[in-house]
């Protein structure tokens, strides 16, 4: 071979490299995104048993008369039980116990919620949906395998043969699990919810922006408009840099060690884990809002010094103004990034079990990446799809700010 | 509440802005005298003058809320020796109390038989304090409240009565403007003193249980050994000295952050050349973006995805072709963490190379140079410092990274440098250190900052570095 043809050859070699670089790159994001909407999607849909339901005054402490109140509190696990025989007949215990596995820990609650709404309904029959079990749910979604050994699985054969028997009878279905939407968490998968932790990290990002905008927005037009190049702004501006760069994990620790440990704040409040997303927050803010006030022509200033206009008028008139589309793109693209932030969450507490969903910056709460977490941990195999679901929404959320702030900068900048 | 008077601030505030214009108004035109200023002004001086204190005062109300809480609570009225007690038995007896509030006010037939055996059990002064602290938040949202809507008012009419003619309002209100925005820069430094004294606080406080030494050269991890034999002695000093050795840690850090850089360097490199050189524009815009999404994606999802599905399929191939791979190994750790730091590498060498004047590669390929000898011989080594900078960077993102090693990697210490054992990292033992414990008075917790002081420390380093490096290229060609 000639030496041109082994330097063209390598040039050739030189480019495939560079093709395959890029397009293995690329297909690590699609095997990603398959991976989570695979696993994800089951989550959004859940397994019922169709049962007859009769309200039998037998088993119920109330009666139609009662209030709201009394209805809530009195138990129904009796008549869950009933249930349970009567679209079961002749069952011994053992058995009994085996079928009721099949139907949600929750099925009383379910009963108590339907009667609250319906209290004329006692003493009648109705047809209700019954939530399946998550492990029952999992068999029927396909995500457990039915052939392996006995022992190794959680619906056993007896369960799996009433499972057949109830599903040529048309009984089993699936319908959309709002659950998933407007539950809290929850210890059972088939009722587990993200709306707890939505609305943690909802309060939490409310806070990091109050904190960091205007602080961010305030701080660049000092460092870019009103002070003069020298020794202090040179430290701030080193500092607003390395801060960018500092691990997230060490901003949890300083909500730990400063927020917590020295002004006593709360252990486990978005206002905590807000407080020191805005900390992180801040610095991407600065730069953005910095970058986007130097693109304002010097001739828009002049023109105001020249009317007469004071340097704070020129400023808060027409400068920032004119910057501001830039800094919102800026804050839009910082609060996203906040609101994937898990670490500084884990350390502030943000990561415990909390059923109750949030109604404000001091109670405890998980975030939305934090119940992730949570849910990846857990042993249950119905979080998994939970989990995935949960990463859904997240990215979602991210996605659909992300656009926003292209949009943004694309309606509102001025090209000069 | 708080929030209810925070709107109350706000809209108090802004009513106030008419209402110093119209004074200034009639003090022109009513009373015929010359104003030093626009009417305007008046109007923000007057503002300012409302909405500065009162949101200053409403944030101390909102971040020390739990501290009067406490001092409501736990008023020396109901116990006498509360100033003795040591936090321990304050935390219980606080704790006490609030699972006391819960029932206290609750009406006899909702007690169960437990809610009512707790209640007996409770002192008098216990009960006060519990009934206290269910009302706490009523008590303390309508004092709020209050003060928020007379705070305001007053501080509004006194402003707006000291304005007259000759007050210039202008220059004042530039001046408090300057302020704020000067304080807002100074922010920025005062959350790095933050971090820097609450890390170094309480790293201290970490080296009074365990030598210096002992924590930096030690090559044994442990945590667990450091417990308490009893009360009169303190912590078993011979399983100290063993309990907090920093190596093992080290290099299962440098390990993982190896692994990710092996997959991040030739991947985001090779992707940044072709998106510079060889890429079509139509292929630049679609392909950028898209690899550019795997830097906006939560490491919470890459540790996700690594734990659930690469660890597994590594541990599958390892005994596919015989080899023993731990179901935690490094490698799984490491090529998730990879693949998340290639964009880091690809869109900042890609603007490096972008950078590189035109005039030297036509200069090579006038002389006959191909477009890769190009690359090859004149681009790379023009480029070298800011590529340099930028895996400075990645590495930098590597070691700080939290949620993919808490995930994947493993909790055990493994002095190691194979990828295919367990590895754990700094920031997996600060998280596992902290998780569910928040006593800063042993040193299993408190290691945790002197560990998050050390990762600190050098991706301080490794940022300057970087920058300086970067800085420097610029300036040759700009």
């Amino acid at each position: 071979m000639s030496s041109l043809e082994k330097r063209l050859a390598a040039e050739k070699r030189f480019k495939f490299y560079g093709m395959f670089a890029m397009t293995l790159s690329l297909f690590f994001v699609l095997i990603l995104m398959y991976k989570i909407f695979s696993t994800g999607s089951g989550a959004f849909v859940r397994t019922t048993i169709n049962a007859d339901v009769y309200f039998d005054p037998n088993f119920i402490e109330v009666s139609s008369n009662s209030s709201k109140k009394e209805i809530m509190k009195a138990s129904y696990v009796d008549l869950a039980d009933q249930v349970i025989n009567q679209n079961h007949p002749g069952l011994d215990e053992e058995n009994f116990i085996k079928v009721r596995e099949m139907y949600t820990r929750k099925f009383d609650y379910q009963l108590r919620d339907y009667i609250a709404n319906n209290p004329n309904v006692i003493g009648k029959t109705v047809n209700l949906d019954i939530s399946a079990s998550s492990d029952l749910d999992q068999i029927v979604k396909g995500n457990y395998p039915r052939n392996v050994p006995e022992a190794q699985r959680k619906i056993n054969d007896y369960q799996l043969s009433i499972l057949d028997s109830l599903d040529s009878k048309g009984k089993m279905s699936k319908t959309f699990n709002f659950w998933f939407f407007t539950n809290g968490d929850s210890r059972d998968p088939e009722t587990a919810g993200i709306l707890g932790a939505l609305m943690g990290s909802f309060y939490a990002l409310l806070i990091c922006f109050s904190f960091a905008f205007p602080i961010g927005l305030l701080a660049s037009v000092y460092l870019e408009e009103f002070v003069k190049p020298g020794k202090i702004t040179d430290i701030i501006e080193v500092n607003i840099n390395n801060l960018a760069a500092v691990p997230s994990i060490v901003y949890g620790l300083l909500g730990l060690g400063m927020l917590i440990g020295v002004f006593g704040m709360p252990y486990q409040v978005p206002l905590v884990g807000g407080l020191v997303l805005g900390f992180m927050t801040l610095p991407t803010i600065i730069i953005a809002s910095r970058a986007s006030l130097r693109g304002v022509p010097p001739s828009i200033r002049e023109g105001a010094l020249a009317v007469g206009a004071t340097k704070m008028q020129t400023v808060f008139h027409h400068v920032i103004p004119l910057s501001l589309p830039g800094t919102l793109t800026g804050t839009i693209i910082g609060m996203a990034q906040a609101l994937g932030e898990t670490a500084p969450l884990l350390l502030v507490g943000m990561v415990a079990f909390v059923m109750e969903i949030p109604g404000g910056a001091f109670d405890p709460a998980t975030g939305l990446p934090s119940q992730i977490y949570l849910w990846s941990e857990s042993a249950e195999r119905g979080f998994l799809e939970k989990t995935s679901a949960g990463i859904m929404l997240l990215l979602s959320f991210l996605i659909i700010m992300n656009t926003v702030a292209v949009l943004v900068r694309r309606k509102l900048e001025v090209k000069w | 509440m708080l929030y209810l008077s925070l709107v109350f601030v706000f809209i108090l505030s802004y009513s106030f802005y008419f209402y110093g214009k119209k004074r200034a108004l009639s003090l022109k035109f009513k009373k015929n005298e010359n104003l030093s200023s626009l009417p305007d002004y008046y109007g923000y001086y007057v503002v300012l003058l409302v909405f500065f204190p009162a949101i200053i005062i409403w944030f101390f109300l909102l971040i020390f809320k739990s501290n009067f809480q406490e001092m409501f609570v736990m008023s020396p009225v109901l116990f006498p020796d509360v100033a003795t007690w040591s936090s321990g038995k304050f935390g219980l007896i606080m704790n006490k109390i609030s699972n006391l509030s819960i029932i206290v006010n609750l009406s006899e037939i909702d007690l169960t038989v437990g809610d009512k055996s707790i209640l007996k059990m409770a002192s008098e002064s216990e009960i006060i304090a519990a009934k206290n602290l269910a009302n706490f938040d009523k008590i303390y949202g309508w004092s709020n409240l209050t003060l928020f809507i007379i705070l305001p008012v007053l501080l509004g009419f006194l402003a707006t009565k000291s304005i007259s003619g000759k007050l210039n309002a202008q220059p004042i209100v530039e001046k408090i403007i300057s302020y704020v925005i000067k304080g807002s820069s100074y922010i920025a430094i005062f959350i790095t003193f933050g971090i820097f004294f609450s890390l170094v606080f309480e790293a201290i406080n970490f080296f009074r249980y365990v030598n210096f030494m002992d924590f930096f050269f030690n090559t044994a991890w442990n945590p667990n050994r450091a417990f308490v034999i009893n009360a009169s002695e303190g912590f078993d000093q011979e399983a100290l000295k063993e309990a907090f050795g920093f190596v093992p840690l080290l290099t299962g850090t440098l390990l993982i952050a190896s692994v990710a850089m092996l997959v991040a360097v030739p991947l985001g490199l090779l992707t940044a050349i072709y998106l510079a050189e060889y890429a079509s524009s139509k292929v630049r815009d679609i392909a950028k973006p898209i690899i550019e999404i795997l830097a906006g994606i939560p490491t919470v999802v890459y540790g996700f995805f690594a734990a659930l599905s690469l660890a597994p399929f590594i541990k599958d191939v390892g005994e596919g072709v015989g080899l023993p791979v731990s179901a935690e190994s490094a490698l799984a750790a490491g090529l998730a963490m990879g693949v998340m730091i290639i964009p880091f590498v690809s869109s900042l060498s890609d603007d490096v190379i972008k950078a590189v004047p035109q005039s030297l590669r036509e200069g090579s390929y006038a002389i006959g140079a191909t477009k890769s000898e190009t690359i090859k011989k004149v681009i790379l080594p023009a480029a070298l410092a800011g590529i340099m900078g930028s895996f400075l960077l990645a590495i930098s993102r590597a070691i700080g990274e939290t949620m993919i090693v808490v995930m994947a990697a493993s909790l055990r210490a493994n002095l190691t440098f194979n990828p295919l054992e367990p590895a754990t990292t700094i920031t997996t033992q600060i998280v596992t250190s902290l998780i569910g414990d928040v006593e800063f008075d042993n040193p299993k917790t408190l290691v945790a900052f002197a560990l998050g002081l050390t990762l600190f420390v050098m991706t301080l380093i490794l940022n300057i570095a970087a920058i300086t490096i970067v800085k420097k290229y610029r300036e040759k060609y700009e």
